[in-house]
Formats: C-alpha cells, structure tokens, sequence
C-alpha cells in the first residue's frame, strides 16, 4: 500500500498490473511511444462495407473472447445501439469482454448488469458508471475492479496502449456506405461525436451504425471512410430528446439558481471577465441555470466570450446565435438543440474529445479555458472534489471532464449547495476524491464563496473578488455550517476489496472506491 | 424593535418541511416567516410546531427577523401555538384572521402570559395581525392600535376576495380599496403595512408589475411564498440613481442646516419639512439594506 500525494492509501498492485500513486497534477510525463491499435486494411475498389446486420458486422470484425469492444455516450439516456451490440454479442456466445465506452450511461431495457451476471462483460473501463450498475459494482459484483477515467484520461491511455480497443462500435446519426459519418444529419441527431474520433482513429475494427444511410460522400463527416471498417443500418439509433434526460437538465429550484447567480457574479469579478474570455460550463442543472445569468452580465458589460468550449447545452447555443459567443468548441451536446445546431453554423464547431483535453498531448483545449465550472457532489475543507459517489457511498457520477478542466483552466469553479437533503456537501474529507484541490480555485455556494488559498491565482482571485459585495468565506466555516444544519454523517464502512481505481487524468491514482460494508 | 425596520420581503416557509426551514435564510428576504397554518396539514401540526421551536431555539438564523405565523385565534391550534412558540422567543408573531380588536386584545394577553411564565419580558413579542375578511378591513383602524406590540397590519388577499364574492385578478382592482384602507390605519396608528402574496410563482413579470403598484400606494413590503420571489420584490423596493442621489442631498442639507443652529432647511430654495426628511432616510435604508450603497457613504 503507498500513499499519494493526496493522502489516499493506493494499493501497488490490482491483478498483475503496478498502480502509479497520483503525483501532482502535471508531474507524470507521457509516454514516450503511442502505441495504438489500428491495422492497415485493403479495401478493394467497388468492394462494400454494408453488412446487413449486426450480427454480421460482428462476425466478420473478427470479435473474440477476452477482446476489448467500445461505445460512445452522445445519445446519453436515449442510447439504442449499445445494449443492441451486447445482446447481438451474447447471442453470440462471446465472453469476457473489456466494456470500454466513453461512458456507461443508464442504459436499464437490456441492462449492462445483466451482461456481466453472463459472463459476457468482465471488465469494465469508463469514466463513470451510474444507476443499476453502479450499484452492482459498489457491492463488489465483479471480480476485476472497474477502471475510471477522466474525459481526457481516455485519449492518453488509448495512445498509450493502456486502453488498446479491438472493436469500436459508433452510432451516428448520418452515414454513408464508405463510413463517411456524422451525429448531427438526420432525423435521430445527437451533435458531436467527439468521444468516438480517437476510437475511430485507434481502434482495430470500426463498425459504423446508422439509421439513416445517406448518398456518398456524407458532408460534413466527423468519422471518415478511411477509418471505417463496416457499416450497419438499423431502425433507430436513439432518441434525441432523451440526451437531455438525467445529469442535463434545467432548473427552477430556487437554491441552485441562487448558487448558479453567486456564480455568475463570481465570473463577471473574478478579473477573467475581458472581451474575448473563454469559458467552459458542463452538464449540472447549476451550471445551465449560470449561463442564463451570464448572458445578462455579458450584455450589461458589453463583453462578448471568445469561445464556449466542451459539453455544449441549448443555453450556449442561444448566446452564439446572439452574437455573445464567437465560436462553440462542442465535444458534446446535452440536449437535442444543441445537437442540431452542430451542423447549422461553421463557427459552432465538433471538437475531438483528444484534442479537448487529453493532457499529453500537444496542447489541449482545455488549458485554453479561462472560466470552467464543474458539479460535485462533495468538496472537502482541502478543496479536493467528489464527483463519483454518494452519502453512502453509491455510485452516482462519472469523473466526466472535471478533473481535466480544473487542471488547465485558469479559474475552475465548483458550484455545490451546502447540503443536500440531509448530508452535507462541505465536509472535512471527501469519500472519494476525484479533483485534487489543488487545481481548485473556488467553490461557491447558496451562502458564499471560497477561494482556495493554495490555487495558483489565489491572489489575483481574492484581490478581485474582494472588491465586489460577493462574500467571500473560509471553506472551514462553510463546512462547519453545512454540519450544523445537517449534523456529523456517520463514516461509510468499507471492506478491502476495491471495486474500482479512479485515476487520475494522467493514469496515475487518485484514489480507489473499496466495497461497501452492509 | 423597530417599527421601522425594513420589511420588504417576508417569506414564507412552511412549518412543516425541514428543508425549506435550513435553506430560507439563503435567500436574501428581510423576514422569514415559519407558517404553522395553512401549509401544514392538521395531522402535522404538532411536528411543525416542535420543529420551529428547535430551529428557533437551536439554529436560529442570524441577522434576520424571524416571524411565526400561527393558526388563527379561533382554531384550537392557536394556545398550542402561542405556548410553544412565544418560548422560542421569535421578534413576532404573525396572526391571520384578525377581524375585531377584541382578537388581537385576546392574543396580546395570551402572549403576556405565555411570557410572564418563561421569563421572557412582557411586551417583547410583537405582533403582526392579518386581516383577511371585510370585517376585518372595516375594523382595521381599531385593530392597528389594539395592542402596543403591533409592529404592521396586512391584508390576506385570497380570503379577502372569497369573503367578497369575487376572484383575484393580476390587475388587483378588487383590492383596491381594501390595500387603501389597510394602509391608512396603519399610518394612522404608526405601524407597517404589509401587503398580500402573489400566487402565481412562475410570473415574476406579474409579480413585479403587483410590487410596484402596492409600492406606489404605499406598502412597507409584500408577503411572499417561494424564494424566487425574494429579488424582484427586493428590487421593486430598491430605490433608483436619482432617488439616493436626491435623499443624499436632502440629508446634507440637514447636516448643515443643525450644523449653523438653523430653524429652516431649505435646498434649491424650497423649504424641507420632516415628512421630506423622513422619506429621505428611508431611501437611504432601502438602499442600503439593497446593497446598493455601503453604510456610513453619506
């Protein structure tokens, strides 16, 4: 067992693999060698890459027991195509797979539980995995212990051969019979198809699902033709009004519009605020609501952002068409407007999840935000951030971007109430720590805002902050209160066994979630 | 306590619901006001009531009035009430239903002697008395001055126009004359008047252009029932650039007026009376209280 440079206990070893305790967030260089694996192919002239169903496309992919199969998580809750391709799979008879997607969403008609209790799941690697099977892994229902990884984390551990994909299987909404494919053309649209690109570009085999086969060449293409193996049609790919449903949602609850506003006021003082800023806003209803007040400071100051950048709602959209927004940066769209909206202008722009914010590579997006705000469920007096498990410890997140914008934008925003029902969100030590505080400039809540002493722009932060009316308060004194309203929670108890590793953005180990005791 | 604190916003928070009693003080209202009428169903009300009393005895939320509304004089609900909440001490109790002063000369004796019995000095509980019918508008100059600790008067809007044979409309017409005549027994007695909720929580234009209105005739400030409210009504109240600039001005004309031991203040050759003065300093407040100005800028 070795600590991390977070004080998080860190096993050396999972099965035959050598964990890296977290360092710091920039100390571990890349890897010298990216070792992706993609093979050379013959595509004959006239040859078709139409296969006439799945079942077929798999076949012929070559997929094997004990392989590594992928997804992507655009259509979020209104996915169809990933509980297809696994129940295909069984039907099969393949088993042990790595489940690599993006991200597991809460997929329940079939659920994913179900293909592990097969055997035709083993392992699981992903940024987060919420809902039923969530549960089921916090329980210690698998035997190898589920790996998540941050946004950014992906692409560097694809290229680093970590995460080595056989079969990438991407559902876009528009594809033509070469593969030449995008997610924002037709009736069944989810935008951006920023975290399939470094699967189509990596992964051995890429088989294309599409419901909507449209006449070659298919323009604009997010996937081309020339990283496709085969193509599918099916009835239905998703549904785009169920991209908004679960974490993407707007708000009336009186308490998050007023953190969302004490948010808003923190941007327009924090001294980052200038004509031309770049800002980053997520999926949290809190973060949806503070762009709307955004808007207003935008336009009461005259300022205009340079770039949105990341996962793109409705709400950015609108100020890109107001003219408050130059160009939108989208790796993702949370609703079913902004995924429409991909393809109507060339300043709303796809961005690869790879060059968003993999942290080795050449120059990512996400060191160019200036403003980012993140969701959480916990931050402890030490600003480090929780955004994967519950009061009880339950599976309720995915490490999503946070981690990665924290780390490159020059003020990370964390926007969480001081409680929720009866737990406090303040606490002295998160239960799982996700976000190091170091990379953690401020946390505002419903009562008021702390700066994080230990962040890079501490000074120029507090400098600025200190003259507005915003009230600015020790995250010691926040925590206190959330207990007093809330009293102390008692500790969760854990067994050994670790059911999951969440690393770093880096590969290195923050931290690991150890199986719940009942 | 001061007659004359401000109290723009008064919201509500039913007794009843332990979440919304942690999160109230969040929202920036001058007053909150734990209901134990009508949001809490009858089979709560002991739960509601022993809530309040912990809140206010334990977690009582700072630099904030604190007002507890109780069930009417005529429930069996109100001694309980009083009996358990004067002991908590909150800055007032909020009645509905006032119709005669006989109500309030009857509440004023229960608290006295709830208060003689805890300890707690006689007179220190104020009241706030809620007209809601039109016997109660009638009566509302007596009710005013019915008891020393009556620190506002309001009126119920719901219940007024039932009693009324009518309907409330955004517009607000067929309160009219009741807002009027609320607000000059207070006046006339020296104490606040506060005007009735708007229902609609998804219409703040409504809500505004409601504000404004009773703003203009009058009103200290506006009961409300959902946070969202808390802002514009605070805004609505929130006195303008030229208003401060003008009230500043006033004030400093005083200042030197005292200052050379003169009998008259005048400013651009008018003469300012103490009802000018008045209505400056409270502009002042209000400003301040909006974060506006700092204290002591003047």
């Amino acid at each position: 067992m070795a600590k991390n440079s977070v004080g998080r206990d860190i096993p050396e070893y999972i099965g035959n693999r050598k964990l890296i305790p977290y360092m710091g967030p920039f100390e571990k260089e890349p890897d010298s060698i990216i070792k992706v694996n993609k093979r050379q192919s013959k595509i004959l002239p006239g040859e078709s890459k139409i296969k006439s169903t799945i079942k077929d496309a798999i076949i012929s992919s070559g997929l094997k027991d004990g392989m590594t199969i992928s997804f992507h998580h655009h259509f979020r809750e209104g996915d169809k195509v990933i509980g297809l391709v696994l129940t295909i799979i069984k039907e099969l008879g393949i088993k042990n797979l790595r489940f690599a997607p993006s991200a597991v969403i809460n997929i329940k008609n079939p659920s994913i539980v179900d293909f592990v209790k097969d055997g035709t799941i083993s392992r699981i690697e992903a940024s987060g995995i919420r809902g039923q099977l969530g549960d089921a892994v916090i329980e210690g229902f698998m035997d190898e212990p589920v790996v998540l990884r941050t946004h950014g984390s992906r692409p560097r551990a694809i290229e680093s051969g970590e995460l080595s994909i056989d079969i990438a299987f991407i559902a876009a909404s528009a594809s033509d019979d070469y593969g030449n494919a995008n997610g924002f053309s037709g009736p069944n649209a989810c935008g951006s198809l920023g975290y399939a690109m470094i699967d189509a570009k990596s992964a051995e085999k890429v088989i294309v699902i599409t419901d909507t086969l449209v006449d070659f060449p298919c323009v604009p293409a997010s996937i081309s033709q020339h990283e496709v193996d085969y193509v599918v049609v099916v009835d239905e790919i998703g549904d785009s009004a169920s991209i908004g449903k679960g974490a993407a949602r707007v708000t009336k609850n009186p308490r998050d519009l007023l953190i969302a506003k004490n948010t808003a006021n923190v941007i327009a003082n924090c001294g980052y605020f200038n004509d031309g800023f770049t800002f980053l806003t997520g999926v949290g209803a809190t973060s949806i609501a503070c762009i709307q007040f955004l808007r207003e400071k935008m336009i009461e100051k005259n300022i205009k952002a340079g770039a949105a950048i990341g996962g793109i709602p409705a709400a950015v959209v609108k100020l890109h068409e107001e003219g408050l927004v130059k160009v939108v940066e989208a790796v993702q769209c949370f609703d079913a407007e902004s995924a429409k909206a991909l393809g109507q202008s060339n300043t709303i722009c796809e961005c690869d999840n790879n060059v968003y914010s993999n942290v080795h590579n050449k120059g990512n997006m996400v060191n160019k935000v200036d403003i980012g705000i993140l969701a959480a469920l916990e931050v402890d007096t030490d600003f480090n951030v929780n955004i994967l498990t519950g009061s009880s410890g339950e599976m309720l997140g995915g490490l999503g971007g946070g981690p990665d914008v924290a780390a490159g934008a020059q003020v990370s925003i964390v926007t969480i109430p001081l409680f929720r029902g009866r737990t406090p969100s303040i606490v002295k030590k998160v239960f799982t720590l996700c976000t190091p505080g170091e990379t953690v400039a401020l946390v505002v809540t419903e009562l008021g805002v702390s700066i994080n002493p230990k962040h890079k722009n501490y000074e120029f932060l507090k400098e600025n902050l200190s003259k507005s009316n915003i009230k600015i308060i020790p995250i010691e004194d926040l925590q206190q209160m959330a207990e007093e309203i809330t009293g102390t929670p008692k500790p969760i108890e854990c067994t050994d066994k670790v059911v999951a590793v969440v690393e770093y953005r880096d590969g290195t180990v923050i931290d690991v979630i150890r199986q719940i005791k009942k | 306590m001061n007659k004359e604190k401000l109290r723009r916003s008064l919201l509500y928070v039913s007794g009843s619901k332990p979440g919304g009693i942690s999160q109230a003080p969040f929202y920036g209202s001058d007053c909150i006001i734990y209901d134990l009428e009508d949001s809490v169903p009858i089979t709560e009300k002991d739960a509601a009531r022993f809530l309040i009393f912990n809140t206010l005895k334990k977690k009582r939320p700072e630099n904030i009035e604190i007002i507890v509304r109780v069930n009417g004089m005529d429930t069996p609900f109100a001694e309980q009430d009083l009996e358990a909440i004067v002991r908590a001490k909150p800055d007032i109790v909020r009645f509905p239903k006032i119709e005669t002063p006989e109500d309030v000369k009857l509440a004023d004796e229960y608290i006295s002697k709830v208060e003689l019995e805890a300890g707690i000095e006689v007179g220190s509980t104020r009241i706030i008395a809620g007209m809601e019918t039109h016997t109660g508008v009638l009566n509302a100059r007596e009710i005013a001055t019915a008891s020393k600790r009556i620190v506002a008067i309001s009126i119920g809007g719901e219940d007024f126009t039932a009693s009324m044979k009518t309907t409330r409309s955004v517009e607000g017409m067929e309160m009219f004359y009741a807002r009027n005549a609320i607000l000059i027994a207070a006046r006339a007695a020296g104490v606040q008047a506060i005007d009735t909720v708007f229902s609609d929580i998804n219409n703040t234009e409504g809500l505004i252009e409601d504000t404004k209105l009773i703003k203009r005739l009058g009103f200290d400030g506006k009961y409300l029932i959902h946070p969202r409210q808390v802002e514009p009504v605070n805004n609505v109240f929130t006195p303008n650039k030229k208003e401060i600039q003008n009230a500043v001005r006033i004030l400093k004309a005083l200042e030197e007026a005292n200052k050379k031991n003169l009998g008259v203040v005048a400013l651009d050759g008018k003469m300012i009376d103490a009802p000018v003065v008045d209505r400056a300093k409270r502009v002042i407040a209000l400003a301040e209280a909006s974060g506006v100005i700092a204290g002591g800028e003047i």
